[in-house]
């Protein structure tokens, strides 16, 4: 039994020493990253995430819309993903502290979305993608997501939110419209867009150069055109 | 002098089997039974989910299939179903074996096992309903995890309680990896889950927790398990002890010491600290102190007299797959560390694929062909059945993992080159479909390891048949010098 107690203690030391080095340690020195300030804009960045985009992330969550898309945009030196206009900057911790879960994706089968709603895409656009990817992306692997809509007749206006028409299939006097759950999920794909410059990562991110401005003025100027 | 594969696994080894196999006989049947229909769900959810990835009009009107859902549905089915229940099968029949224990008290790990299966089940069902976490290997819903907690803890108390119960003052090789698995697990397990769902930390510090997880449920319970089998079964099947057994210890702590930090290389080039990438690269690094040491223990045990002995038996070869298999995932984690391979890709699924099937999954088919007989004292019905499934799953892991890995390496390129996305997607769909291809025949596999199975363990007719074989030598008689004694 002594050897038992010896392989018990040496395996639960082992993930011990794993779990304080890259956990606790990590809980420590950035868990509590705080969202950033910024005095000309008068506003808090990251920005809150408003209520239909955080019920969005969860419909993103039961649909495993992550499976195929990742959320975080490579840096470093030269960046396929800066040069696909996936991102305007590299992800940083910070971007992400206001998210109840965390979902980075771990295999690119789709474009990463951590940028997306800077792509100027239309919501009109999203919902015929969502409906069926192949209408405007031909050979896409993409799943279509019909059951994301209900076909209703129509009494009255149209919806401004039905499919349009031309692209696809609609029995006269009905009309295809998306369910909440596909306008949550839309408002929060527009709603993903990392574009603010946080002085701090920035100035950690950008090699000094070596006529340095004073301090003081080099943390505050980059962001202002942003 | 190569002996049929019916003679050398469809043997009754009754000399063999003692009272301890008889008194593990009904919780180990019953935790394979159960992994082994979890086996056919999880890799027929697998299938359909591969199949999406080319075709997706495929099922796409049902939501609780749609590739988000169906996709985790089966990596929780074939993690938490069939590796936990058949991983704790293995580790309950070797433990019970190498302590020479006879285990009292079995139908209470029935209840505990069921109620492991009670929770999976709903957790499977959870993900397919929309409850998952998409948070990768983590999906079940929160709810069911406190009840598979404890279910495990209670299977779990098990396997050390037959170390307590045993006769032998040994401590054998597999039982250091076995004490290790089953300990490590529930420790991963519960911290994750704490950390995610219940105090949930903040930011991408959720992606370290995830990928700590990850790494260790995947090299602190797969491959624990998986070598535990290896380092019992090669030497009883070879005839041979473990090549230089002297230094299996070193083995053993160097791995256990690196490998909850390996993890952290799932995250190279995230937005996680540049020094939690970097500790998991060395980690994975480090790992081939172990990968040396464990190379001369098992694979070099096989080959050091040639190929010609897995002719012997069928049972050897699907050992010698997995520590090939173990080998090959270590080298070529730490070579894609060196290389700089590229991220987000197939090469990912590859990895994780190689070790859960590759190591994990050939190593437990090795020990359920070599225990079965024993603890219920029959020999296995269809021989030809057991060469299929051999074949059929050796032949899919290589058409599997080559797919995953040149279709890796091909987006790869096509990501960094900045190839337009409908060029990358459509470069990536003969490597898909091949994938496929695999899933097929793997599933074939299953089903003829199924069929074998359910014959030998509950269709008590064949019996007979079994004093009809004759039983080559080497594989009946226990030999005690080949227990890999320290
Ligand atoms: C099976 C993998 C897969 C799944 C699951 C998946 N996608 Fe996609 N997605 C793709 C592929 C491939 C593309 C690129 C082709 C295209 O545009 O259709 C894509 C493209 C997109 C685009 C357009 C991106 C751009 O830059 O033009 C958006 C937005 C999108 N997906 C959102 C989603 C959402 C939301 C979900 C979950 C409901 C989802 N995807 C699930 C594979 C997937």
């Amino acid at each position: 039994m002594n050897r038992a107690t010896l392989i018990f203690l040496g395996a639960f030391l082992a993930l011990s020493f794993s779990w304080a080095g890259l956990l606790l340690s990590n809980v420590n020195s950035y868990g509590g990253l705080a969202p950033h300030f910024d005095e000309t804009d008068n506003k808090a960045y990251p920005a809150q995430v408003p209520g239909l985009a955080a019920q969005g992330a969860q419909v993103y969550a039961d649909l495993g819309c992550a499976y195929c898309h990742t959320q975080q945009i490579s840096g470093g030196e030269p960046s396929a993903d800066l040069t696909r206009k996936w991102g305007e900057r590299e992800s940083y911790a910070r971007d992400y502290i206001r998210e109840e879960s965390v979902l980075l994706g771990e295999l690119r089968v789709g474009p990463d979305l951590r940028n997306f709603g800077a792509r100027d895409s239309t919501a009109a656009a999203i919902y015929l993608h969502l409906y069926n990817p192949q209408i405007e992306t031909k050979g896409s692997t993409m799943p279509p997501y019909a059951f994301l809509f209900t076909t209703r007749k129509i009494v009255g206006q149209p919806s401004p939110l039905a499919l349009d028409r031309v692209k696809v299939n609609v029995p006269a006097g009905s009309e295809i419209i998306p369910t909440d759950r596909a306008e949550a999920l839309v408002a929060y794909l527009l709603n993903l867009r990392d574009s603010y410059e946080y002085p701090v990562e920035k100035q950690k991110n950008t090699p000094p150069k070596p006529p340095a401005a004073p301090h003081g003025a080099a943390e505050h100027k980059p962001e202002a055109h942003k | 002098m190569s002996a049929h594969p019916h003679q050398s696994s469809a043997a009754t080894p009754a000399a063999e089997s003692g009272p301890a196999d008889a008194s593990v006989r009904v919780p180990v049947l019953f935790l394979l039974t159960s992994g082994i229909l979890w086996l056919l769900a999880g890799s027929a959810l697998a299938f359909i989910a591969a199949i999406k990835l080319h075709t997706p009009g495929f099922l796409a009107d049902c939501e609780f299939l749609t590739y988000g859902r169906v996709y985790p549905a089966a990596l929780n089915a074939l993690a938490y179903g069939w590796g936990v229940n058949a991983g704790l099968a293995v580790a309950l029949w070797l433990m019970v074996r190498l302590a020479r224990a006879n285990l009292p008290g079995g139908s209470l790990l029935l209840v505990a096992g069921s109620f492991w299966n009670l929770g999976v089940m709903l957790g499977v069902l959870g993900i397919l309903a929309g409850w998952s976490t998409s948070v990768p290997w983590l999906e079940m819903p929160r709810q069911v995890v406190p009840l598979l907690l404890v279910a495990y803890v209670l299977c779990a108390a098990w396997v050390i309680g037959a170390l307590r119960h045993g006769s032998s003052p040994r401590l054998y090789a597999s039982q250091w990896w076995l004490l290790a698995a089953v300990f490590s697990f529930p420790w991963l397990w519960a911290a994750a889950e704490a950390m995610l769902f219940f105090a949930p930390v903040r930011g991408t510090v959720q992606s370290v927790v995830g990928a700590w997880f990850t790494g260790g449920f995947l090299l602190l319970w797969f491959m624990p398990i998986g070598l535990a089998v290896i380092y019992y079964l090669l030497p009883k099947l070879i005839g041979k002890p473990i090549r230089g057994y002297y230094v299996a210890p070193f083995g053993f702590w160097s791995y256990i010491v690196c490998a909850g930090w390996v993890g952290a290389s799932r995250l190279t080039g995230a937005p996680v600290p540049a020094w939690t990438q970097a500790a998991g690269a060395v980690a994975s690094l480090l790992m081939l102190v172990p990968l040396a040491i464990l190379t001369v223990n098992l694979l070099y045990s096989v080959l050091a007299d040639g190929l010609s002995v897995l002719g012997r038996s069928v049972v050897l070869r699907f050992t010698a797959v997995a520590a090939a298999a173990f080998t090959f995932c270590l080298g070529r984690a730490s070579l894609m560390i060196l290389l700089g391979s590229p991220r987000l890709t197939w090469l990912a699924v590859s990895s994780d694929y190689l070790i859960l099937y590759g190591v994990f999954s050939m190593a437990v088919f090795s020990a359920v062909y070599y225990l079965t007989p024993r603890i219920v004292r029959r020999a296995w019905p269809y021989a030809g059945l057991i060469n299929a499934h051999f074949t059929l799953s050796f032949i899919g892991l290589l058409v599997g993992g080559v797919a995953l890995e040149l279709g890796g390496q091909q987006q790869g390129r096509d990501l960094a080159n900045g190839v337009a996305f409908t060029e990358v997607t459509a470069h990536s769909l003969p490597y898909l479909q091949t994938a496929t291809i695999a899933g097929v025949l793997l599933i074939l596999g299953h089903l003829a390891f199924a069929l074998n199975f359910v014959k030998i363990a509950f269709c008590p007719f064949v019996r007979a048949r079994a004093n009809a074989a004759p039983v080559p030598v080497e594989l009946t008689r226990t030999a005690p010098e080949m227990e890999v004694a320290p």
